[in-house]
């Protein structure tokens, strides 16, 4: 085999292989543990208009010890209820989780009133940790 | 070739496992609550309804004490009871702090819910436990004031249950809307909560 086409096909397997290796078994690093969503201002009027796009994920998720706290802003001018709480126009909600649990919540700012949190366990296996890698770029490739 | 990917092997599988082992940052500091926190802190909407202690049931009555607020009605089979065990569990852990700490729980369900209904079911769990009742459009007007959704099943025997907003409202000592503890908190959360709002 030429020397070249050698160092093409090490490459071609290797960096994946590596790729694997460190996505699987390197920490995880967050920049923060809190996740944050705001409700836009003038969101009120447009649902009042009859605007029914949805302006926040209708399920978001969490994972413990990564990013388990929700922090929610209310940008609009009306209050908002959001998540278990009440929200002033102006204020935010930080809202840590400590039990890997569904929660559902009663949701002003969605089309359908409802507000779904899904905390996940912290990833400790390698395989849960390549899985969180990967949503996490996915959701912020879609973002 | 073998020897080739063997040589790689060696020399890149344990550099990247060294790195995997390399230590995280330090995470970020613990939340300081364990309950939900607004912020920025405002005073806590009025309640214009009747206690059942046979005061009127303003907040402002509880100024320096911290007031833990919820909504639900007395013939709530499963999520009004564990708040109430809840809380009054966490009144008990808080020892003489306790004196210090309110809890107001308000009907969802004033058709059936009087003061002498809501007093002897809130007294079950606690006797320093004070309901708010009043008209239904007085009900409405503290629900929608705290967000508070409730709807209404009516049963094939004519009964009716209330499914409702379960979170707890924490008001600290000056009367601001400080935190919320959403439902399914246990005693020592509550504790943990209350023992920093009656230091603050």
């Amino acid at each position: 085999m030429r020397p070249g086409l050698r160092i093409v096909l090490l490459i071609a397997l290797g960096l994946p292989l590596l790729a694997v290796l460190w996505a699987g078994f390197a920490p995880i690093h967050v920049a923060s543990r809190e996740k944050l969503f705001e409700i836009p201002k003038g969101t009120y009027a447009r649902r009042s208009a009859g605007d029914l796009v949805e302006i926040l994920p209708s399920q978001i998720r969490l994972t413990l010890g990564l990013e388990d706290v929700l922090v929610l802003r209310n940008l609009d001018e009306v209050p908002q209820v959001f998540g278990p709480s009440i929200m002033m126009p102006g204020q935010s909600l930080r809202l840590p989780f400590e039990r890997a649990a569904r929660y559902d919540f009663v949701c002003t700012a969605h089309v359908s009133g409802q507000l779904t949190i899904l905390v996940e366990e912290e990833p400790v296996m390698p395989w849960s940790k390549i899985r969180w890698r990967v949503r996490e770029w996915w959701e912020k490739r879609e973002a | 070739m073998r020897a080739a990917i063997h040589r790689f092997l060696l020399a890149w599988v344990p550099a990247a496992a060294l790195a995997a082992s390399a230590p995280a940052p330090a995470p970020a500091a613990a939340p300081v609550l364990k309950a939900g926190v607004l912020s920025p802190a405002m005073a806590a909407p009025a309640l214009d309804l009747a206690g059942t202690d046979g005061q009127p049931l303003g907040l402002e009555r509880f100024r320096g004490k911290v007031v833990l607020l919820a909504f639900g009605f007395s013939n709530c089979g499963n999520v009004c009871p564990i708040t109430l065990a809840t809380l009054a569990g966490a009144r008990k852990k808080l020892g003489s702090d306790a004196a210090d700490v309110q809890v107001v729980y308000v009907t969802v369900d004033p058709e059936r819910d009087d003061a002498a209904q809501m007093r002897k079911f809130l007294g079950s769990f606690d006797a320093s436990f004070i309901g708010g009742v009043g008209t239904r459009a007085q009900i409405d007007a503290a629900q929608k004031n705290y967000g508070i959704s409730s709807t209404k099943t009516v049963h094939a025997d004519g009964g009716y249950s209330i499914g409702h907003s379960s979170s707890i409202y924490l008001i600290d000592r000056a009367g601001r809307l400080a935190a919320v503890m959403p439902y399914g908190h246990p005693v020592d959360d509550f504790v943990h909560d209350l023992k920093i709002l009656l230091r603050g």
